[in-house]
């Protein structure tokens, strides 16, 4: 996983609630037995006017011109502004696999869905959490700015707006550390191997049933 | 000791280490695995040089790709047989306690499977690749859908990085009204408490009107426990829990079932236990539900009208509930009984099991499928349920309405296979999410009971089962 330091880059608005993973990536991609390459697909059903399939050129196909993302002032974007219940319903991991691979660092919304959550983490994507209010502002400060910028910096929690206001957010500081070294799970998980070894045979010889 | 909800009695038994921010180690005995989530995870544990950690916890099956009719014809779609063929080259090479291929009589939708096999137990952790993998909690176990990289990690260790939830009880009281049923409750729990309401809980389902429900029932309430932002749901172990796996074939037997069952005894809330939030609903007050919009929480009762807009102060609300009613060609106020179908499905993690297809069946006998409804599929959760299913003769039931009696799999679910609807189709489902393009680009889905899609079928538009008789 790549890490996460500090990142300044250009803001894009996704204005409404409960964007659900089946929108960031319709079903028809989970096909792939692959990690990347989902960018292209990534709001397919949104972005293109036409009906989108594996293995296409998407650089022929049809553009909807009303999506947001397809705006020429928001091409770049590394931000993502969100609203509440961002990223609800199935657990693919394809949602933050199309979401990174589409150029995106971070999210910033008032609310996201657990699973939805706990994936993107594990892509160095990193998914911030604010308060109703502040997301509202920075709606407004985004359309009514061209080129509109965020300056995120992961080691010290904060979000810099262009007006200078520093807002500082919350992170667990396992999730923070993780990021900021871009550490692989799996490798820190089993600097405990022995304790789950130990674990595990406590667990069998109490509950012999559940290792049949 | 202070009394401790069915929740904290879970987590506690699995801890294994615990980082200073409360992150901790949980340790998983159960992993299922599906063909749509596991590929990446197999390979990225095969380029780190890593070994899975205990393959005896693993059952599989390929359940989301696979074509519900023409089996002798295999996949024809080659990406979708790519990918099921790479579950099977997967499981071939590291093992499994139990894997159920294409084709296999056991084999079925991966949280069918599970549980009718035994391999879903009380108090265990159980963990899938697929948000629907709350429906275990039904057991009394914690049970939740997890990425494709927790795959991975579960395979490489045996464990799930996870912070503690907060705990929130929904306690449904009372008795449910004839023709109203668990898939009704659960509605309108998420119409009550809308698809964020159980972000960063895990929902314990309690009282007296879930209590009498069967395990099916349990399951389609536990199954949509994600539907209302909630990973885990669960209810509490009773005799109908222990009932139901008495005998099931990876179940324990002699004396280490009577040794299961003294521990699973205490597998329930204790009197007193404190919540950190509970919702109660009283069931006898509960309608069949019909979903309007693109969000579960987008439901009224049968005899109610397709909501207003203008009614809705939010903006952000507004925007939402005018951009489904385009999406899915309503005008506000139409009553919800004059929207006709084109295509009813029955099937799904929800709603596939015995019970579920007795429920439609006992609406779809002796009457035909309306003329203006272009197909019913039905479509059961596995194989054991449609051998079960046509040992009662229910199949022949559905066979003379005019519906089509399928092989088993997600199907129209999710549309990954050749069971989809065309641009702006209308369907009854019962399956457990309206979004958008779910069942198929351009798709319009209604989430409803399999008595209420039944009767959708055979009237030709949305109806209350109970005034059919």
């Amino acid at each position: 996983m790549n890490p996460f330091t500090v990142l300044d880059g250009l803001v894009a608005p996704l204005d409404r609630a409960n964007v659900d993973t089946d929108a960031i990536i319709p079903k028809q991609f989970l096909k792939s037995i692959k990690r990347s390459g989902f960018g292209p697909n990534a709001f397919d059903e949104w972005r293109y006017l036409d009906v989108g399939q594996p293995g296409q050129d998407n650089s022929k196909r049809p553009l909807n011109p009303d999506f947001v993302l397809n705006q020429p002032r928001y091409q770049g974007a590394q931000i993502l502004l969100t609203r509440d219940n961002f990223g609800c319903g199935s657990s693919r991991e394809h949602a933050p696999w199309a979401l990174e691979d589409y150029g995106f660092r971070v999210l910033i919304g008032p609310s996201f869905a657990d699973i939805f959550f706990n994936n993107s983490f594990k892509n160095g994507l990193l998914p911030i959490q604010l308060g109703a209010d502040e997301v509202d502002e920075l709606f407004r400060q985004c359309a009514a700015n061209e080129a509109y910028r965020l300056k995120v910096d992961l080691a010290a929690q904060t979000i810099t707006r262009p007006d200078g206001k520093v807002i500082a957010f919350d992170i667990d500081a396992f999730r923070k550390e993780c990021l900021l070294n871009g550490w692989d799970d799996i490798g820190l998980t089993l600097r405990h191997a022995d304790k789950i070894r130990a674990f595990e045979a406590q667990r069998r010889a109490e509950h012999p049933y559940y290792f049949a | 000791m202070e009394a401790q909800t069915l929740y904290e009695k879970l987590w506690s038994s699995h801890v294994v280490h615990q980082e200073a921010d409360g992150t901790a180690l949980i340790y998983i005995d159960r992993h299922l695995v599906h063909e749509v989530t596991s590929p990446q995870a197999f390979e990225g544990l095969k380029l780190a040089g890593r070994k899975p950690w205990r393959v005896s916890s693993i059952v599989a099956t390929a359940d989301h790709n696979t074509p519900t009719d023409h089996w002798d014809q295999g996949i024809q779609d080659p990406v979708s047989r790519q990918q099921v063929e790479t579950l099977d080259a997967n499981i071939r090479e590291v093992g499994s306690l139990a894997y159920f291929p294409f084709k296999d009589e056991r084999q079925g939708i991966v949280h069918v499977i599970g549980p009718e096999n035994g391999a879903t137990l009380p108090g265990m952790t159980v963990v899938c690749g697929d948000s629907h993998t709350s429906t275990h909690g039904a057991f009394g176990c914690l049970a939740h859908g997890i990425g494709t990289s927790e795959v991975e990690h579960v395979l490489a260790t045996q464990c799930l990085l996870q912070k503690k939830s907060k705990t929130m009880l929904i306690k449904v009281d009372g008795e449910l009204g004839r023709g109203v049923t668990a898939k009704d409750i659960v509605l309108a729990i998420i119409g009550r408490i809308g698809t964020a309401g159980g972000t960063g809980y895990a929902v314990e389902f309690g009282g007296s009107a879930i209590r009498a429900l069967s395990m099916e029932g349990r399951m389609t309430i536990c199954n949509m426990a994600i539907e209302a932002g909630a990973r885990a749901g669960m209810v509490g172990v009773d005799e109908t829990t222990i009932a139901y796996l008495k005998g099931k074939p990876f179940a324990p037997a002699g004396e280490h079932w009577d040794k299961a069952v003294a521990y699973w005894r205490t597998l329930k809330s204790d009197e007193g236990a404190r919540f950190d939030k509970v919702v109660e609903l009283d069931a006898a007050a509960i309608q069949p539900q019909v979903t309007w919009g693109t969000s579960p929480e987008m439901v009224v009762t049968v005899n109610d009208r397709v909501p207003d807009p203008a009614q809705q102060s939010d903006p952000v609300r507004r925007e939402g509930m005018e951009r489904a009613l385009k999406y899915m060609g309503l005008e506000a106020n139409t009553p919800m009984t004059d929207i006709r179908v084109d295509q009813v499905f029955i099937g799904s993690c929800t709603n596939s099991r015995i019970e579920d297809l007795r429920e439609a069946a006992a609406v779809a006998k002796g009457r035909k499928k309306a003329d203006n409804v272009r197909r019913v599929l039905v479509v059961p959760g596995s194989g054991l349920v449609k051998r079960q299913a046509e040992a009662e003769g229910l199949h022949e039931v559905f066979l003379a309405a005019g519906f089509e009696w399928r092989e088993p799999g997600c199907s129209m679910c999710l549309a990954m296979n050749a069971d989809r609807l065309e641009p702006g189709e209308r369907c009854a489902s019962t399956s457990n999410r309206n979004f958008e393009g779910r069942q198929g680009a351009g798709g319009r889905t209604h989430l409803v009971s399999p008595a209420m899609a039944a009767a959708a079928a055979v009237a030709g538009h949305f109806v209350d089962v109970r005034t059919l008789g």
